[in-house]
């Protein structure tokens, strides 16, 4: 079942190919439909998962041979993690056609491309094959370039070149790893599971994990290889930014997780306080940086780069708690910072032509688009953490589980979610309550669209229910992480 | 003396092609001679198709080897030659049809026996048949002056790379008193290793590093793939790289296989395992450091092509399960690949483009059928999946981190995965061009022909087929390979 959605965005992308190039309704509702009926799938399986398999196990979906000479399998398969990121990638990507409502020019091939991207993003978050996994991987690269190379705004194609190969130099170093795993291994089979229960030599751990969790983690926005996050972020067009901040950054901490830390937990040991380390950092610089930025789109970047360090920090804890809370706060970071953005670009920038703060500042945009400014408000206030919203009970289980092992980390990371606030607030004031003397200027924007009202509801709606009923969630991702795969993780850490 | 029909079918369709010319189309218009001569030509290499797939038989002479590998590796040869004959319909640089067809299918005639000889003088008798026609045929362009560039280039580089190799069989034959590469091979055995073995060593290889456009011999390649009549270029850079690295692949390992040597990080011996290292890192960094800063797209193609030479040298690593299939699925999968990236180039320079990269913005609006197919060839010479390239690669990569005990060739492996990585940005300049850039104001849609159209279409499809589904060309392989003795 869930492996439909992979189907469906490929199909969905070929099907806008063939598409002619004037009926840009159709490609619109085209893409519409794809992106509800991958979300619609995702929402079953997950009911389904949750019913049938309370143990929180992974359950083959596909399993066949692909490459025999190889040992490759057609392997996709799901637990509670992956089909919490499957979730957060249906949402995201509908969320993402809504606000790229207005898209003119070219409107089949942006979506068609969007597509490829969300279907490369579902396989990975479904494959438990490691070459296939590797595939969905490289699969996604492409199409983000082509998204922000021709549909971008700010030095796009700087941006769009620095990611793509900051992209494929983290996905080489991966390669390495892998390949590096399936030879010692001797076993030969690229399968998830069957390599995981091998148990390499510490030394061949201690390097294979540094290479490939820094390979995933570059994605993930690991400081100091975070740099193309706000360049990308703000080349990217409104959709293309969702997607990076909301689901790309996702698949290289899932990769993190579900590759790195799965085969090599004692190379993981090894590097924990590392990682911790620099995880913490990337917390405190995202946010100092976000603080003095003029861009809005630099701000809500930086303050990417910011909340991924609460993930890779609550992976880096071992504990059941914090490892719970970085996967909570993947689908949190994903929805609200996607939202974010859709404020600042499709609902700013594309009316006002502008993020600058300075000249925002002096156009009242509380009285000319008090939709916008509710929705950023309200969003900014989940970017905070503030209780109710999905962030904030993420980032409580990542701080309690980090306190028990790196207590003077935590205190550092607490006072980054200070700086947070003051960010936030910052752009707040600046952007829609700056006391302003000048007399209201005469500019008519646009009213907000019916789209966009759904697409910040939609999402709104998402963050909102997860923060009062986080269960929701919880209920599929605890029981994955008490189950058999990750005990392994967790029996260095404390209970 | 075994039967060699097929080969002999070839040379004689290429006189019979001449003939043809000269006395039933001269009088006509070119389009009309090119496309009744191309035709013939095409049919030669079917007829010799049909007859090895009916009646080949199998067996080993003393200088010659048939057995179903070398019958596989023709019939992929012969394909790749026919579809550079059909991309030639179009090309309107010559007057001379016969000629040149007939130039082309000697050619094809001189790599098949290439691909059967176990001789050393055989081989390099072959090679000469094979690189002939093809210093003809690079200068065969007479309005150009880069046509005629790239034919002395290849011609004198080619010529003393030939010397060198001929010298060193020459060395080897006074050592063994034999040119047979399996008596070679068991005669080395038997006595010690004396110096001057590696010279002749190192001397054979240049000939073949020079074939295969390895670094440090791969001077030649941008001038001869930029400056010779694309349907050429595309010759040299397909077929011909095939049946190198065939020769090269039966060369060392049959006759110098007792000489391997161990290119293991800090575990050097001499052989010619560090030499291919040797050649395969300054390939590999070479040719994609080169290719960053190219602005002409065959250029930036030949680059490309000397990075792959040397990815392509890694498979010599891998364990004697793996090393020989990865080697002919990459070889022959990139082959696929550079033929169709080639054909559009040679399509889109006879619509009046010059080859600039920048002349090519846009051109996903103008001709949207031929930039996906562009697409789909760049990407799996990048090395993304599901394209063949990546599979190619990845099978490459596993089998020389494989090949030796405790990872011993990794640092190979990371040195071609990283340069692997720099590469995504030259082609990406090339798409980026065409899907990303506006075009040009005042430009038109353009139809490519179909003569030129349906092979790039076929490549294209074969790239992703290959690239989705590489079980069906790699169970061929081990087939052919289990049932052929190396």
């Amino acid at each position: 079942m869930l492996a439909w959605t992979i189907y469906i965005s490929f199909l969905g992308a070929a099907a806008l190919v063939l598409l002619p190039a004037e009926n840009r309704r159709a490609a619109r509702f085209t893409a519409l439909l794809t992106a509800l009926a991958g979300l619609v799938v995702g929402l079953t399986g997950a009911v389904q998962y949750e019913r049938q398999t309370p143990s929180g196990d992974v359950v083959d979906l596909v399993h066949a041979s692909w490459i025999p000479d190889l040992g490759i399998h057609y392997h996709l398969a799901a637990d509670g993690v992956s089909i919490t990121l499957v979730l957060l990638t249906g949402i995201a990507a509908v969320a993402g056609v809504l606000f790229s409502w207005n898209i003119q020019q070219r409107t089949k091939e942006f979506f068609a491309l969007y597509f490829a991207l969300i279907g490369g993003v579902y396989g990975v978050f479904l494959s438990f094959d490691l070459f296939l996994l590797f595939v969905f991987y490289e699969i996604a690269i492409i199409p983000k370039y082509f998204l922000i190379a021709s549909w971008g705004s700010t030095r796009r194609e700087y941006g769009a070149m620095k990611l793509a190969l900051y992209s494929f130099v983290g996905s080489a170093m991966v390669l390495v790893g892998l390949i590096a795993a399936y030879v010692v291994s001797g076993a030969h089979t690229f399968d998830l599971l069957e390599l995981a229960k091998h148990s390499f030599p510490a030394p061949f751990q201690h390097w294979a994990f540094l290479l490939v969790f820094v390979g995933f983690a570059v994605l993930a926005g690991l400081w100091p290889f975070h740099t193309w996050a706000p360049t990308g972020h703000v080349a990217a067009p409104t959709a293309a930014s969702m997607l990076l901040a909301g689901v790309v950054m996702k698949l290289g901490a899932y990769g993190a997780l579900r590759v790195a830390m799965t085969l090599f937990p004692d190379g993981l040991r090894y590097w924990q306080n590392e990682i911790a380390l620099l995880a913490v950092i990337g917390i405190v610089y995202g946010g100092t940086v976000a603080l003095v930025q003029r861009d809005i789109k630099f701000v809500i970047g930086y303050s990417s780069v910011s909340h991924m360090g609460f993930v890779l920090l609550g992976l880096m804890t071992l504990t059941q708690i914090g490892l719970i809370g970085a996967v909570l706060q993947m689908f949190s970071h994903g929805i609200v910072a996607g939202l974010l953005f859709a404020v600042v670009g499709r609902m700013i920038y594309d009316r006002t032509h502008t993020r600058d703060l300075g000249e925002l500042q002096p156009m009242n945009l509380n009285a000319l688009a008090p939709f916008a400014m509710v929705t950023f408000v309200i969003a900014g206030a989940a970017s905070m953490g503030l209780p109710g919203f999905s962030g904030f009970i993420a980032e409580l289980q990542v701080l309690a589980g980090a306190w028990s092992v790196f207590p003077r980390l935590t205190i550092l990371a607490g006072a980054g979610i200070l700086v947070g606030i003051a960010f936030m607030l910052r752009v707040w004031i600046k952007a829609f309550f700056a006391e302003n003397d000048t007399p209201k200027q005469a500019v008519h924007l646009e009213p907000t669209t019916l789209p966009e009202r759904a697409g910040a509801f939609l999402l709104l709606g998402t963050t909102v229910l997860i923060g009062l009923c986080p269960g929701l969630l919880l209920n599929l991702i605890s029981p994955t992480l008490h189950s058999a795969l990750f005990q392994p993780l967790l029996k260095g850490g404390l209970p | 003396m075994l039967p060699l029909v097929p080969e002999e079918i070839v040379i004689i369709s290429a006189f019979a092609v001449l003939l043809a010319d000269f006395a039933l189309v001269r009088r006509k218009s070119l389009p009309i001679r090119t496309a009744v001569v191309g035709l013939f030509s095409c049919l030669g290499c079917l007829i010799a198709m049909i007859w090895m797939a009916r009646y080949q038989s199998y067996g080993n002479s003393t200088m010659l080897a048939l057995n179903p590998l070398t019958q596989f590796l023709k019939m992929v040869l012969l394909t790749l030659t026919m579809i550079v004959m059909v991309l030639s319909f179009g090309a309107r640089f010559s007057r001379h049809v016969g000629e040149y067809f007939a130039l082309l299918l000697l050619a094809a005639a001189g790599l098949m026996l290439l691909i059967s000889s176990e001789n050393l003088l055989v081989i390099f008798i072959a090679l000469e048949m094979l690189s002939i026609p093809l210093y003809i045929l690079s200068a065969f362009n007479k309005s150009s002056p880069a046509s005629a560039e790239a034919g002395l280039k290849y011609f004198l580089f080619g010529s003393i790379t030939a010397a060198f190799t001929l010298f060193g069989i020459s060395l080897l034959y006074g050592l063994t008193g034999d040119l047979q590469l399996s008596s070679i091979a068991a005669k080395l055995r038997t006595q010690p290793i004396e110096p001057v073995f590696y010279v002749a060593l190192v001397m054979t290889l240049v000939g073949f590093a020079f074939k295969v456009a390895a670094a440090p011999f791969h001077f030649w390649a941008p001038d001869v793939y930029q400056g010779a009549p694309t349907p050429v270029a595309c010759f040299i850079a397909s077929a011909s790289k095939v049946g190198s690295f065939f020769v090269l692949a039966r060369i060392l390992l049959t006759g110098f296989g007792p000489w391997q040597g161990s290119a293991v990080w800090e575990g050097l011996r001499a052989g010619w395992m560090p030499l291919l290292a040797v050649l395969a890192v300054l390939s590999i960094v070479a040719g994609n450091i080169a290719a960053l800063v190219q602005t002409s797209v065959k250029r930036l193609l030949a680059y490309s092509a000397i990075a792959h030479a040397g990815y392509a040298l890694l498979a010599f690593f891998g364990n004697s399960q793996q090393m020989l299939p990865a080697l002919f699925f990459y070889v022959i999968t990139y082959s696929l690949t550079v033929l169709g990236a080639f054909a559009v180039v040679a399509v889109v320079e006879n619509s009046g483009s010059p080859d600039k990269i920048s002349e090519w913005a846009g051109l996903s609006r103008r001709a949207p059928l031929l930039s996906a197919c562009m697409f789909v060839f760049m990407l799996s010479l990048a090395g993304i999946p599901p394209l063949s390239g990546f599979f190619g690669k990845f099978y490459l990569f596993t089998a020389a981190a494989g090949g030796m005990p405790h990872l011993g060739m990794l640092w190979l492996v990371v040195v071609a995965v990283g340069a692997s990585a720099i590469s995504l940005y030259y082609y990406l300049q090339v798409l980026k061009q065409i899907y990303t850039a506006e075009p040009p104001s005042g430009s038109k849609i353009f139809h490519a022909p179909a003569a030129a159209l349906l092979p790039i279409l076929f490549l294209a499809a074969i790239v992703i087929a290959f690239g989705c589904a590489p079980g069906w060309l790699l169970g061929k392989l081990s087939i052919v390979l289990n049932s052929s003795s190396f």
